[in-house]
């Protein structure tokens, strides 16, 4: 698997918060039993003024010719808040998005993202402005960013990130988190052997 | 160390910590339903793995059943190529499955408790983030994504970190006709969609110790609403005498084993929360949401606020937004506007104590001739109770179409759906853009609100 160490990308700023996971994709396309193929139903309700997807919303961003091939979003606070399906993150990456840059996210988004290696940055509120001013003065603005020095750059401004070792390495390495805890499969033995009455047995 | 009633059970159940790595804890339950499934499932076939343990793993349909009936085949297409997985997945991993013909079919947050198979001081997951409603019972219960059900599936166990701590002690005198959806609703008012992003919430103080556990669940299953990863409450008395002598409960000699651990379950009085609110409810009459998240909530005999009044930017542009979507304006009343629909129903509001409330709302009374109104149990079990009760006779005298267990139109994943433009009166837990349908407009309220609603056809301040 390709380590995912540097990003650069169009940025597409979509100006709302708590943009929420029934609105990045909504229940009608949940019915899909596998994984692929959700980037066309990304932001639907939005995108499309009629439940076809005929008649596209001209004032929506993504519809906008210049965010073709955008691969960071930028957006507000809490975003990714409501139902813990998996299909909002399939639908991001499948649409093309690397990197979601937002004040802060869900919790169950923020796992689910880790587990696709989609690369979440929160960053304060004063820096999501700046940002969202430098794509009101230009509208093709790209963002560089460098995963290990934990920086995002755009138009020469570099802005730093924090991020979790572990959070770092999940993205990065994109490894399997079950063979990774597969290894310790000895110690979930011993951990249903001894522990009564945490250790529940239904009969 | 003093610990509170998360760490507690959190460290009970680590199975593995180092530094630069998230702790791997142990799973006691995994529910699963046929949405967030399949593509686990697909996922353990492609790796050849096995199911650790098929015995701590249930099923049960839920999200795209039909509700006016138990045949499959009269969803849509899709929904039923979902359903049919489930079964055969079920069928192929040994995984006892809770279908269309079992009386204890539900909505899986229902199903839990009612089955005996929520118990405190247990870990809870399922692919469904309204999975914090177990919270109430003393357990972390708590939603995850597919990838997660898949790992869970692999090794009974999950990567996770640790939370912050909060807690929201709820004091105060109940006025009449308050229930645990309008406290829930203050809360998440008080304290924004955000206000429990990194945090596991418990709800405490004498207005959560008096409540029943039904209500408890109420308030749990709305953390999430709050953005919290999951909500809790202390066990006591009320939580065994519910959980006793049900299918899954420990039964006997090693009842009263578990009763001794359960009886330890909580907070040390020294306990470090990283966040202590105290909210007094003193004062709020019925809330009901106005705009597209839940925390745009009022009392139902005051306005919705005046977009200058928002301290943020941010929330000025949601609220304008909101009131775009909704079709309504800043500084109205929401009395007297007619509603379309009403929806009983949901994991947040669909238990029998939920119906009983309707019930005595709506005896001897008809509906509105302009609403169209549903009842959807939570359950079988929920709707054999009500039929036991006489409650269906009520409520198909008074106009309501009474339906089978499902989620139904709380999020519109079968039929139960509303029409462009349509405004409903919904006990679910979400009043998101297009979440019961596209343009549909969604007001979060109680049961005994929504019945209220249903029987004057429009919005309503009862004292």
């Amino acid at each position: 698997m390709n380590k995912f160490i540097k990003h650069h990308g169009k940025i597409l700023p979509l100006q709302s918060s708590n943009i929420d996971t029934d609105i990045i994709i909504p229940k009608q396309f949940l019915q899909k039993i596998n994984k692929i193929g959700f980037g066309k139903y990304l932001f639907y309700n939005w995108r499309f003024l009629d439940s076809e997807g005929k008649i596209k919303n001209k004032d929506f961003i993504l519809n906008n010719k210049i965010y073709d091939n955008s691969s960071i979003l930028l957006t507000r606070k809490n975003f990714g808040c409501g139902s813990s399906r998996e299909h909002a993150v399939w639908a991001l990456i499948d649409y093309g998005f690397k990197v979601i840059i937002a004040n802060s996210f869900s919790d169950i988004f923020f796992n689910n993202s880790l587990n696709n290696r989609l690369l979440l940055i929160s960053l304060p509120e004063k820096k999501i402005d700046i940002i969202f001013n430098i794509t009101k003065k230009q509208k093709k603005v790209f963002g560089y960013i460098d995963l290990l020095k934990q920086e995002l750059t755009i138009e020469k401004k570099i802005i730093t990130f924090n991020m979790s070792e572990a959070q770092k390495k999940s993205v990065i390495y994109g490894l399997d988190q079950i063979d990774d805890t597969m290894y310790y499969k000895k110690k979930i033995s011993t951990y249903e052997e001894n522990n009564y009455p945490g250790y529940i047995k239904y009969s | 160390m003093k610990k509170t009633l998360y760490q507690k059970i959190f460290d009970r159940h680590v199975v593995h910590e180092c530094d630069n790595e998230l702790p791997i804890i142990y799973i006691d339950l995994h529910l699963i339903h046929e949405v967030t499934s399949p593509q686990a499932f697909d996922g353990l076939r492609y790796k050849k793995r096995n199911l650790r343990s098929p015995n701590k793993t249930f099923a049960t349909m839920d999200h795209n059943v039909p509700t006016n009936s138990r045949n499959m085949y009269d969803a849509t297409p899709m929904a039923k190529i979902q359903m049919e997985t489930l079964i055969n997945n079920c069928k192929n991993f040994n995984i006892p499955l809770f279908d269309l013909q079992n009386i204890s079919q539900g909505i899986v947050h229902v199903v839990g408790p009612e089955q005996g198979l929520t118990l405190p001081g247990t870990t809870i997951v399922c692919g469904d983030s309204h999975t914090s409603t177990h919270g109430a019972f003393g357990a972390l219960a708590f939603g995850i994504g597919t990838s997660e059900v898949e790992h869970v599936f692999a090794t009974q166990t999950l990567r996770q970190a640790r939370m912050k701590n909060m807690r929201v002690f709820v004091y105060g005198q109940k006025n009449n006709n308050i229930f645990a959806k309008d406290i829930i609703l203050y809360i998440i008012k008080k304290l924004g969609t955000s206000g429990g992003t990194g945090y596991v919430v418990e709800f405490t103080g004498p207005i959560i110790k008096s409540m029943s556990m039904e209500e408890r669940m109420t308030i749990c299953n709305m953390a999430i609403e709050l953005g919290a990863k999951s909500g809790i409450i202390e066990p006591d008395q009320t939580t065994f005498t519910y959980l006793k002598n049900k299918n899954f409960s420990p039964k006997n000699n090693s009842w009263n084993k578990y009763i001794h651990y359960w009886s330890s379950l909580k907070s040390d009085n020294q306990a470090c929360f990283n966040r202590n609110i105290s909210i007094n409810i003193s004062n709020i009459k019925p809330q009901v949401t106005w705009g597209t998240n839940p925390s745009q909530v009022i009392s139902i005999q005051n306005k919705i606020p005046k977009i200058n009044t928002l301290k943020t930017k941010i929330e000025k542009e949601d609220a304008l937004n909101a009131l775009d979507y909704m079709g309504l304006k800043e500084n109205s009343y929401l009395i007297n506007i007619p509603v379309d629909k009403v929806f009983i129903g949901s994991c947040t509001n669909s238990r029998i104590e939920d119906l009983r409330i309707v019930a005595s709302v709506v005896k001897n009374k008809i509906i509105s001739k302009n609403i169209k109104a549903y009842i959807v149990p939570g359950s079988g079990l929920v709707k054999k109770q009500a039929e036991k009760e006489g409650l269906d006779k009520i409520f198909i005298k008074s106009g309501f179409q009474w339906r089978h267990s499902g989620c139904s139109m709380c999020l519109g994943m079968n039929d139960d759906q509303l029409k462009p433009y349509e405004r409903c009166a919904s006990t679910s837990n979400r009043n998101f853009e297009g979440r019961q349908g596209k343009n549909g407009r969604t007001h979060l309220v109680s049961p005994w609100m929504a019945a209220n609603i249903a029987l004057y056809g429009k919005f309503i301040n009862i004292n």
